[in-house]
């Protein structure tokens, strides 16, 4: 019997087209369910690709126990086929198939949700527009609707948030998503210009920028054969985890100010601060963009950027520390985390929770040890995890992640010490293997980035696929804040801090 | 009570007294220099690098309104271009974002562009309402951060409020998604006159990284007069407060 998947190790990968096991739909379907039926095993992408005039579907699932990944594809007879849905028997799949539902027609015969993801420009149904999104509603005397965006209060990015509500106790929350969407992956497939590709990536999603550069960078060095060198590995990480620590304490103080504790607020936006002003000491850029390339960088560590972050690191995680300590002791605060926008450990598995989503409902889901990239390997990096799924836990795993990732940084730069200075330049003219598929995942703040990429016969990169952890957790705050008060919402919201244009690209 | 007192002791003083002259480190890519003597076979070079077609292949001149700050210019040819830290760089103009070989001088604000209503109305109080129509989140966050405790924008009045029919202008921050057009249309109609509109990042100003995108629909920018332009990718709070108060003439 031929081969009905090709399992990986490694992260970042690249495989042959040809040796990619391509089966028809119905092993297809039988596979994926019997696979995932495995709770350690969620799908790191599933998407189509137009090859042949019909759609080609690849799945690559990654399994949090045995570290691997596991590859397979299967080809639909035609656009716009109608096949059944996974979803039914694997919930987690509902937004992938929605999304190729949108993008090529097919119908997931079956699908309880099929409804539009971000709807892009080139959308297989036009008459599919943002004015009539299909929303759930539910009849009754007793029940109103709250309509939220896509312009929120706040400074933050677009979205439309639909609640049912009972009073003043939330039923039903729908998001519609797409307002952001910019055909990023369309002009990544498309440009033949590495600097572009790069720079568009640091441009996707500006909150993760170092994430997203990574994930690029690491795919094309797959792509190209290319392995980084050692410092240049630890630097990666280094700037990834400084990512992680800015973003965990600039959300700690916007819980706080969504509880009306000001105080928290203001030292965490200060601390939030200096973190970046020594990413952008390290690079000129606050957020790292152009910090990471493929092949080398613009800007190798050096002894003054170490002196800086280990200054700066001491200083804020001391004071973060005794402000952290005080924010999840008072009972005022408490009082509006505690047992908030709780979502339990199976519902995370059910619609495949990634990031800190899934690790504060008691599920060990971090790439940087499941799948460990760069030099996550070689450190002594162990993920963190909470098991009550509320407000209260995704902000205690922030705190806690900020410690970690200090320590991880310090030991990082130790490392980084005995290591010659030998990092060179980026390169941007890398040769890519032809007719070749390539995957990278990397553990961003708010978890796994996936970045995949299909070459053709001259290396050209033919699909460029990417997918934010985003795209699988936005079901996760829909479904913590059922049963709860809708003044309870921006705090439920805020916990989880999901990013539109991630989701939108 | 006690903890809090020791928390603030520890925190010191945060706020930046002087927002026109805040030193902010050297790597920072602002402004930049371009050689008089730049030849014009560097320029053929740099111009076709140029991710966004920001470096005109004749003059050579960079347009902030198009940078991205990548850098990859300067990197490329280390002796012809510099970005120097100076963040000072937004205008009412959109022609003075247009830095020419040889001018190593920083960018003039030419308070004579600015509509006189706008200072005579707003200079003691500026209500914004932010739009994000395709932003990348970096922009956003560096507005919000323009309002914290460090560079603490309210304390010149000006603040983001959460309603439009509470504004005096909109800032844009994105390259105007063609899914968010009409909301950004919307919004900006629901403003009582006279009202400002403030470009927020490259992206904004001209589409940035997404210039040649299918998915955006910039007609609501062409077809409205901007009050301000604010470069940068993001745009630096320092650099949108320094250009807040030039458009209100805060000294």
């Amino acid at each position: 019997m031929s081969e009905l998947y090709r399992k990986i190790s490694s992260n970042p990968f690249t495989i042959s087209l040809d040796s990619i096991p391509v089966l028809d739909y119905a092993g297809f379907f039988d596979q994926t369910v019997l696979m995932m039926k495995d709770e350690a095993e969620h799908c790191a992408a599933l998407y189509a690709v137009e090859m042949n005039g019909a759609p080609r579907l690849f799945c690559c699932l990654a399994n949090d126990n045995d570290h691997c990944f596991r590859l397979y594809s299967t080809e639909l007879p035609r656009e716009r086929s109608t096949v059944p849905s996974l979803s039914k028997e694997i919930p987690q799949l509902h937004v992938f198939e929605r999304e190729i539902h949108e993008n090529y027609g097919v119908v997931f015969e079956g699908h309880p949700w099929l409804k539009p993801v971000r709807y892009p420009h080139d959308r297989a149904d036009r008459t599919s527009v943002m004015d009539n999104y299909p929303f759930y509603s539910i009849e009754g005397e007793e029940l109103h609707e709250v309509g939220v965006g896509p312009v929120h209060a706040g400074v933050i990015e677009p979205g439309h948030f639909r609640f049912i509500c009972n009073g003043e106790k939330v039923l039903h929350l729908e998001i519609q998503l797409g307002y952001q969407h910019r055909a990023a992956e369309k002009l990544l497939s498309e440009s033949r210009n590495g600097i572009s590709r790069c720079v568009m990536c640091d441009n996707i999603v500006g909150d993760t920028a170092v994430g997203y550069a990574l994930s690029y960078a690491q795919l094309i060095e797959s792509l190209s054969g290319t392995l980084p060198a050692t410092s240049l590995q630890i630097e990666r990480c280094i700037a990834l985890e400084l990512e992680r620590i800015a973003v965990h304490i600039g959300d700690t103080a916007a819980l706080c100010a969504d509880v009306a504790y000001q105080f928290g607020q203001v030292v965490c936006e200060a601390l939030r601060t200096e973190i970046i002003n020594t990413t952008q000491f390290w690079c000129g850029n606050r957020f790292g963009k152009g910090l990471v390339r493929p092949g080398g960088s613009n800007y190798i560590m050096n002894r003054k950027v170490v002196d800086k972050i280990l200054q700066v690191l001491e200083d804020v995680g001391k004071r973060f520390a005794a402000i952290s300590g005080r924010i999840y002791s008072l009972p005022s605060v408490l009082a509006r985390f505690e047992d908030i926008g709780c979502v339990t450990r199976s519902q995370a598995l059910d619609i495949g929770a990634v990031g800190m989503a899934a690790r504060t409902c008691d599920v060990r889901r971090d790439i940087r040890w499941s799948h460990p990239f760069q030099y996550y390997g070689e450190s002594s990096f162990e993920p963190l995890v909470f098991d009550t799924g509320d407000v209260l836990a995704r902000g205690l795993l922030r705190a806690e992640e900020v410690r970690e990732s200090t320590e991880l940084i310090i030991e990082l730069i130790s490392a980084w010490n005995n290591l010659p200075a030998g990092n060179s330049g980026p390169d941007y003219n890398l040769s890519l293997s032809p007719d070749s598929f390539a995957l990278s995942l990397v553990e961003g703040w708010r978890g796994e980035i996936c970045h995949s990429a299909i070459t053709d016969k001259s290396g050209n990169i033919i699909h460029y696929k990417i997918k934010d952890p985003s795209f699988h957790n936005w079901m996760a705050l829909a479904i913590a804040v059922r049963q709860q008060e809708i003044s309870d919402f921006p705090v439920c919201n805020k916990s989880f801090n999901l990013s539109y244009c991630g989701n939108d690209l | 009570m006690y903890k809090e007192i020791k928390i603030l002791r520890q925190h010191g003083i945060q706020y930046v007294k002087d927002l026109r002259r805040q030193p902010v480190s050297e790597l920072f890519r602002g402004r930049p220099v371009i050689s008089a003597d730049i030849t014009g076979k560097e320029i053929e070079i740099v111009s076709s690098l140029c991710p966004s077609g920001a470096i005109d292949d004749k003059s050579g001149a960079i347009d902030l309104g198009r940078c991205v700050f990548c850098r990859e210019c300067e990197f490329c040819l280390r002796e012809k271009i510099r970005f120097t830290n100076d963040y000072r760089i937004a205008c009412s103009r959109r022609e003075d974002l247009v830095i020419s070989p040889g001018v190593d001088t920083p960018l003039r604000f030419d308070g004579n562009v600015v509509r006189e209503e706008i200072r005579k109305i707003f200079r003691r109080s500026l209500k914004l309402r932010q739009v994000s129509a395709g932003g990348d989140n970096s922009c956003e966050m560096e507005l919000n951060a323009a309002g914290n405790v460090n560079f603490d924008l309210g304390r010149h009045g000006v603040e983001f409020v959460a309603s439009p029919r509470h504004a005096d202008g909109i800032v844009i921050t994105g390259p105007v998604s063609a899914n968010m057009a009409e909301a950004l249309r919307l919004t900006y109609e629901a403003v009582p006159d006279p009202k400002v509109i403030i470009l927020a990042g490259t992206d904004a100003i001209s589409g940035g990284m997404y210039a040649a995108s299918p998915a955006i629909d910039r007609r609501f920018i062409e077809e409205h007069h901007i009050d301000l332009y604010v470069p940068g990718n993001p745009a630096h709070p320092l650099t949108f407060i320094n250009g807040i108060l030039d458009l209100l003439s805060i000294a």
